[in-house]
């Protein structure tokens, strides 16, 4: 079975953001720009979060959406603000090969089982983003990590599996940002639970870490973003974003890298893995221009 | 009826799963390509694409209600090029026990059942979501490049990559239908077959990166080979299916 190293975009506007702890978003470039280098890279996957859930409108996710689908052609999960089946529908026919559902299922479990329904088991991420509490417990926030919701992450992830989710998306927002590698128990936690595909996220910042998370942590699959943007913003072209709003500070400075994570590509994730006998796909070579 | 001129290719739409990245792939390769539920641009087309992702006895009741099911028979008797990916490769086959038993298409002999969760006593997760390799179901000796049967995979590395996202596969009753495998732990299965004109594969070749897009471009390249060759066309309505 290979293992799955899936490029995460955290979208605001119409820009690629990271933050720490999913707060502090400073503007990276454009998505599609780190898409297409990503894909070419040898991504396995692509994964849109939209961190202001504005789906439609001017330079909305789903403008996004459309243009990254027309030149990747591996697969792109996209989340945030999908509340309704009709804005599943949407994302899906914009070129989107799976969602990623987070808030609205937690508000309305039975949402995840309609979605199935309607688009099958495989088209439906069940994202978890949460917070370890004093007792050693995890808790399921929404909104980015701001809204408590009193509902037990390892139970909501068995809930979401029976529901009929294809996969769990479990993030640690008290690693996400910070690179201080993937918190392992939380991920062992969900992968031992559920039947069915775990990505981890939230806190790669090295390159051991990933292999880290599936070898202690039993992930099926794991998503990486600071360290992957803080490098390829070298090979990706900045000038578009000149006039970008938001936070771009980072940008102007013009000194790429990040003190928290280290230096990565995807071809130096994979290798790293299949040279420690965790299988995976490794980059083409054809279409490598790292 | 439109006077729109017929799609080279028509992708069959019944309401389940991304058919954009279909387009799209398709587009890449340079085939000019529809998405279509009418039966008339079925018949009409060259070659025709039925993808799909979501639960078997959905997309037949789908294709029952938009009255697509004999013009499929028709395509596969009729000797057009027929392609089904993922969903649709299933759909090809007799029965499907997914949740209960459903009849499918019947254009190719065989079952499809669902993955083991404990195959020998292991725990593997389902669905199967990942990339995984295809091989040719003959391993040719040690030391031996095997080589593929299928056409439409010319150029691509055997042992190569492809992206899958199912938990069922197909058990074509003719084992030499069966042109690629893939293993998934200790589960070997068919992850390819080919049954005269109608092709099937498991695995999305258009979420398959460059060795997925190749597939496109060999059917591409087939679909360019019958054009010059003149009267490959047949009204597929007029073909009663067997």
């Amino acid at each position: 079975m290979s293992v799955r190293v899936i490029a995460r975009l955290d979208i605001k506007g119409p820009n690629l953001v990271k933050g720490i702890h999913l707060e502090g978003l400073r503007v990276l470039g454009r998505p599609e720009r780190f898409a297409r280098h990503y894909y070419e890279a040898g991504a396995d996957e692509l994964l849109y979060l939209d961190v202001v859930a504005s789906l439609y409108g001017r330079n909305s996710l789903v403008d996004i959406v459309a243009r990254t689908a027309q030149e990747i052609f591996i697969p792109l999960t996209v989340g945030g603000g999908l509340r309704t089946i009709e804005d599943i529908r949407t994302v899906l026919l914009a070129g989107a090969d799976k969602v990623a559902l987070n808030t609205a299922a937690l508000r309305r479990p039975a949402f995840v089982g309609e979605a199935v329904r309607r688009f099958g088991s495989s088209t439906v991420v069940v994202s978890i983003e949460a917070i370890r509490q004093a007792d050693g417990r995890y808790e399921a926030y929404t909104d980015n990590g701001r809204e408590r919701t009193g509902v037990d992450a390892l139970e909501w992830a068995k809930r979401a599996a029976d529901l009929g989710a294809g996969e769990i998306l479990i993030t640690s927002i008290d690693r996400e940002g910070t690179g201080k590698g993937f918190d392992l128990g939380l991920t062992r936690a969900v992968a031992d639970a559920v039947p069915i595909p775990v990505i981890a996220g939230g806190g790669a910042g090295k390159i051991a870490h990933v292999w880290e998370v599936v070898v202690e942590g039993g992930a099926d699959a794991v998503s990486v973003a600071s360290l992957l943007h803080y490098t390829a913003i070298r090979h990706v072209d900045r000038a578009e974003t000149a006039g970008a709003e938001g936070n771009t500070e980072y940008l102007r400075r013009n000194q790429p890298g990040f003190s928290g994570v280290d230096d990565a590509t995807l071809p130096e994730i994979k290798a790293y893995l299949l040279a420690r006998g965790v299988e995976c796909r490794p980059t083409p070579s054809v279409t490598s221009n790292v | 009826m439109s006077d729109a001129p017929a799609p080279r290719v028509a992708i069959v739409d019944y309401g389940m799963g991304n058919l954009f990245s279909v387009k799209n792939a398709c587009a890449q390769a340079g085939m000019s390509a529809a998405i279509t539920s009418r039966r008339e641009d079925v018949v009409a087309a060259d070659v025709v694409i039925l993808p799909g992702i979501g639960a078997f006895g959905d997309a037949m009741r789908a294709l029952a209600d938009l009255d697509l099911v004999s013009v499929l028979r028709d395509v596969a008797a009729a000797g057009k090029p027929l392609l089904g990916i993922c969903l649709g490769m299933q759909l090809f086959m007799t029965e499907s026990h997914e949740f209960g038993r459903h009849r499918g298409l019947g254009i190719v002999d065989g079952e499809v059942v669902r993955l083991p969760e404990r195959p020998e006593g292991r725990r593997l997760k389902v669905p199967h979501v990942g990339w995984s390799r295809i091989r040719p179901p003959a391993a040719a000796g040690l030391g031996e490049a095997p080589a593929w049967s299928e056409p439409l995979l010319g150029a691509v590395p055997a042992g190569d990559f492809m992206y899958f996202v199912h938990s069922f596969y197909c058990l074509p009753a003719d084992a030499g239908a069966v042109v690629t495998l893939t293993s998934y732990g200790p589960t070997e299965f068919c992850s390819g077959l080919r049954a005269g004109n109608v092709v099937g594969f498991q695995f999305h070749p258009e979420r398959s990166g460059s060795s997925g897009l190749r597939i496109y471009a060999n059917l591409a390249a087939s679909l360019h080979t019958t054009w010059e060759s003149g009267n490959g066309r047949t009204a597929g309505s007029e073909i009663r299916t067997a």
